[in-house]
């Protein structure tokens, strides 16, 4: 343990670096699944392959992503700009489900009266589709976020900073506490990240909070079975919702 | 786009698949840990997740201990292991097996949790034991999650396998590595080329497994909806 | 089912958006080294801006703890010296770092002189430090030079336990023709087309080992592997203290197989002759025991490579 105290620039070195590739990369996830998991929602034809090629780009492996897509986009390696992509990617390629799960859930009946009070498309996208998908969007949100986080580690063999290097160096030392110094920063760091999009989920839709699982789940007792709990739902990926 | 077509020759190439290093005894091997580590994970994971989804209990902590292994990074696992365990098989495949649990776990209690509670009610109304309810309705009603659940951790698995060639095991990395740290483009292009293949007919028999395990009363059901 | 609503322009506003984007997208396709070219882009807040493009010195260390520590030797001394320095450590191996460093993204780096020679000249028959570094000046790209090496060197050695050098009689490489079981080593993975990994020891020695690779680059892994039996042979670097520490025994290469791997930094047109000259004072001073003893501080002591510069620079009286 005195490793710790006596590396603690490092360690904040290593933490900075991969907070500035992982975060970028949920956001541009986040901002480029949008429109094509509404794609996806919205032109049946398209719903197939984007949903297919999504799960086929998250089956893409991580080291070799990282090192043939410098090939692509001719940038290096160890470039932040490969790192960052690569993450986004992944990301992409789980979110897009979520947001078209999400906006397949909205009920009709709640578009058409939007429509009917005369909102604009685009208005009634913001205003009434994008809340109302809301939660679903924020889990897969969620699960973007912890897996980016994790992923982000695996570039360190290639040279590439973040806290995977406490792992590769703690490695060739035979420093345990600087490899669990990198396990565990790695894993607060993400669910750190989830808690703040919990957070932020709850300031955002007050009106998405569900009734605890117990209530649920005393509803379901027999006599009473006609409660669904719609917010807390899977997804054929088997991605299941972390209900907060 | 040059390297990626030599990546392609090297794959072709027959001299590259004869032999214990060969592409053909890397690729099973690869294959090979892949599997080990989804039985393991689902020996551990099925029955806790069925548990939790049957009698309701304990979700909260499923989801917490879920989530809280999704977020420890693969590498950092291998790492830690492989200085407590040395080199070979058993570091990795600790890794790969805490990466395929939450996967697994998360679809196994959501499969039963899926479950209309009308069905279940009607079943023990029938006289239906809890067992049988268990083994006769829920488990198989479930069975389609749970298998989107197993191809979820086989392909992050898989992904993963290329790692175990960082601590002396074998499986499609050895070429990743070897090829990155001698600058032979074609080989490391070539290995990662194959391992995405790989994953990619994975996820295919996958999801034709997910399809064909919907029990045959659902398949019913559902056709009837849609019309 | 609702009637599905009449097609608005946002339809073809957002087909049109997604196809730009695609075509913006693919146009992206390089040629470039994919290795190469990534010291500007790291996001650690240490990375230089590229050679040239200001006064401060790049100095660029291999994925090697023990490397790590030389460089930031070389760093301290430079800054105690007025000069800028900035740090781009733990790169990668030589076909990384190599092209970043004949671009002139990084300017300095602690190279070991018979790997670097081999590297651009497998053929070479140098075999003595002198003559190494004679043969390295001729063969470094025009805007690189080779700095005076030290007398600590870091090469690869074949090494085997105590109790398996005296079960075969083992003292040279030559010995282990008379070992009759199979023979593995265990190295880093790119050991395997290294001129003195497994396919030199079989054309000059007539040894057939295989590899197992473990990237430790000789670390704790590697020397557990050799301990434990795992392997019978395991590539440690010479100046790693567990050779030491574990009683291990270093076989003996009278053909000259490995060769010498001195310390010899490697740095651009970016290092005028004044930061030369405190890099070579460093050198100057970096005997094969010292090294050795700093490594041993950094695996024992778990000290990071700044505080050893520190303290080692304060012993020498160099900073």
């Amino acid at each position: 343990m005195r490793w710790i105290l006596d590396n603690l620039p490092l360690i904040a070195d290593r933490l900075w670096a991969h907070v500035a590739t992982s975060l970028p990369a949920i956001v541009l996830a986040l901002l480029i699944s949008l429109p094509l998991g509404w794609l996806a929602h919205r032109y049946r034809p398209l719903n197939g392959p984007l949903l297919t090629g999504a799960g086929l780009m998250y089956a893409l492996p991580s080291l070799p992503l990282f090192i043939v897509l410098p090939v692509l986009i001719g940038t290096g390696v160890r470039d932040a700009v490969n790192v960052v992509v690569a993450l986004t990617l992944y990301g992409v390629a789980l979110m897009v489900r979520s947001v078209a799960d999400g906006l397949d859930g909205i009920p009709p009946e709640a578009r058409n009266a939007a429509t009917a009070l005369g909102y604009r498309p685009l208005r009634r996208f913001l205003a009434v589709d994008l809340p109302l998908a809301g939660p679903v969007i924020l889990s897969g949100l969620r699960v973007v976020a912890v897996s980016t986080v994790s992923l982000c580690t695996v570039g360190a063999v290639l040279g590439i900073p973040s806290l995977g290097m406490l792992f590769t160096d703690g490695f060739q030392r035979g420093i345990l506490a600087q490899i669990l110094t990198g396990i565990v920063l790695t894993v607060a760091l993400a669910l750190a990240l989830d808690r703040l999009l919990v957070l932020a989920g709850r300031l955002l839709m007050p009106w998405a909070r569900t009734p605890s699982r117990r209530a649920v789940r005393r509803s379901h007792r027999p006599g009473r079975s006609d409660q669904t709990d719609q917010t807390d739902q899977t997804d054929q990926a088997g991605q299941s919702v972390m209900p907060s | 786009m040059n390297q990626l077509w030599d990546a392609v020759l090297w794959c072709l190439d027959p001299s590259n698949w004869q032999g214990p290093s060969g592409i053909g005894a890397r690729s099973l091997e690869h294959l090979g840990y892949t599997a080990l580590a989804l039985v393991i994970a689902s020996v551990i994971a099925v029955p806790v997740g069925w548990w939790v989804g049957h009698t309701g209990r304990g979700r909260g902590i499923a989801v917490a201990v879920s989530g809280a292994a999704r977020a420890l990074p693969t590498l950092g696992v291998v790492t830690l292991m492989g200085l407590m365990l040395g080199i070979g098989l058993a570091a990795p495949m600790t890794a790969f097996v805490v990466l395929a649990v939450p996967s697994i776990l998360a679809a196994a209690y959501a499969g039963f949790e899926a479950v209309d509670h009308q069905v279940i009610d009607a079943a023990r109304a029938q006289g239906l034991t809890e067992a049988q309810v268990l083994w006769r309705v829920e488990v198989p009603l479930g069975l389609p999650l749970l298998i989107s659940g197993l191809r979820s951790a086989a392909l992050q698995v898989i992904a993963t396998a290329t790692l175990a060639a960082y601590v002396g095991a074998g499986g499609l990395g050895r070429y990743l590595f070897l090829g990155l740290k001698t600058q032979d483009y074609a080989m490391m292009l070539g290995g990662s080329l194959i391992v995405v293949l790989l994953a990619i007919v994975l996820d295919l028999l996958f999801a034709a497994a997910g399809r064909a395990a919907v029990p045959r009363g659902v398949r019913v059901a559902r056709q009837g909806l849609a019309q | 089912m609702t009637p599905k609503p009449r097609r608005s322009p946002l339809t073809h506003r957002s087909l049109i958006t997604l196809a730009a984007v695609s075509a913006l997208a693919l146009t992206g396709c390089g040629s470039s080294d994919p290795l190469g070219g990534g010291a500007s882009g790291s996001a650690g807040g240490d990375s230089g801006d590229g050679g040239g493009a200001g006064e401060a010195i790049v100095i660029g260390s291999q994925q090697y703890y023990s490397n790590e520590i030389i460089a930031e030797l070389y760093a301290q001394a430079l800054e105690a010296e007025g000069f800028t320095v900035e740090r781009e450590y733990q790169i990668g191996q030589r076909e990384v770092y190599l092209p970043e460093l004949e671009s002139g993204a990084i300017d300095v780096l602690p190279e070991y002189s018979g790997n670097l020679l081999q590297y651009y000249d497998a053929e070479s028959t140098a075999s003595t430090p002198e003559d190494i570094h004679a043969a390295l000046a001729e063969v470094l790209p025009e805007n690189l030079r080779a700095l005076e090496p030290a007398e600590a060197t870091d090469q690869d050695s074949y090494n085997v336990t105590r109790e398996f050098a005296e079960e075969h009689s083992l003292t040279t490489l030559a010995d282990l023709q008379n070992v009759d079981e199979p023979l593995t080593v265990a190295a880093n993975s790119e050991f395997e087309t290294r001129p003195y990994g497994p396919e030199g020891l079989r054309e000059v020695y007539g040894v057939d080992v295989s590899l197992v690779p473990v990237e430790d680059s000789g670390g704790p892994l590697t020397v557990k592997a050799l301990v434990d039996g795992d392997v019978q042979l395991a590539d440690i670097y010479s100046a790693d203290p567990s050779i030491q520490t574990q009683d291990l025994v270093t076989l003996e290469d009278p053909e000259n197989l490995i060769l010498p791997q001195n310390v010899t930094p490697i740095v651009s047109e970016a290092v005028n002759e004044d930061a030369a000259a405190v890099i070579e004072e460093v050198n100057a001073q970096l005997s094969a025991e010292e090294l050795i003893d700093l490594n041993r501080q950094s695996v024992e002591d778990q000290a990071s490579s700044a505080d050893l510069a520190t303290a080692w620079l304060a012993e020498q009286g160099l900073a």
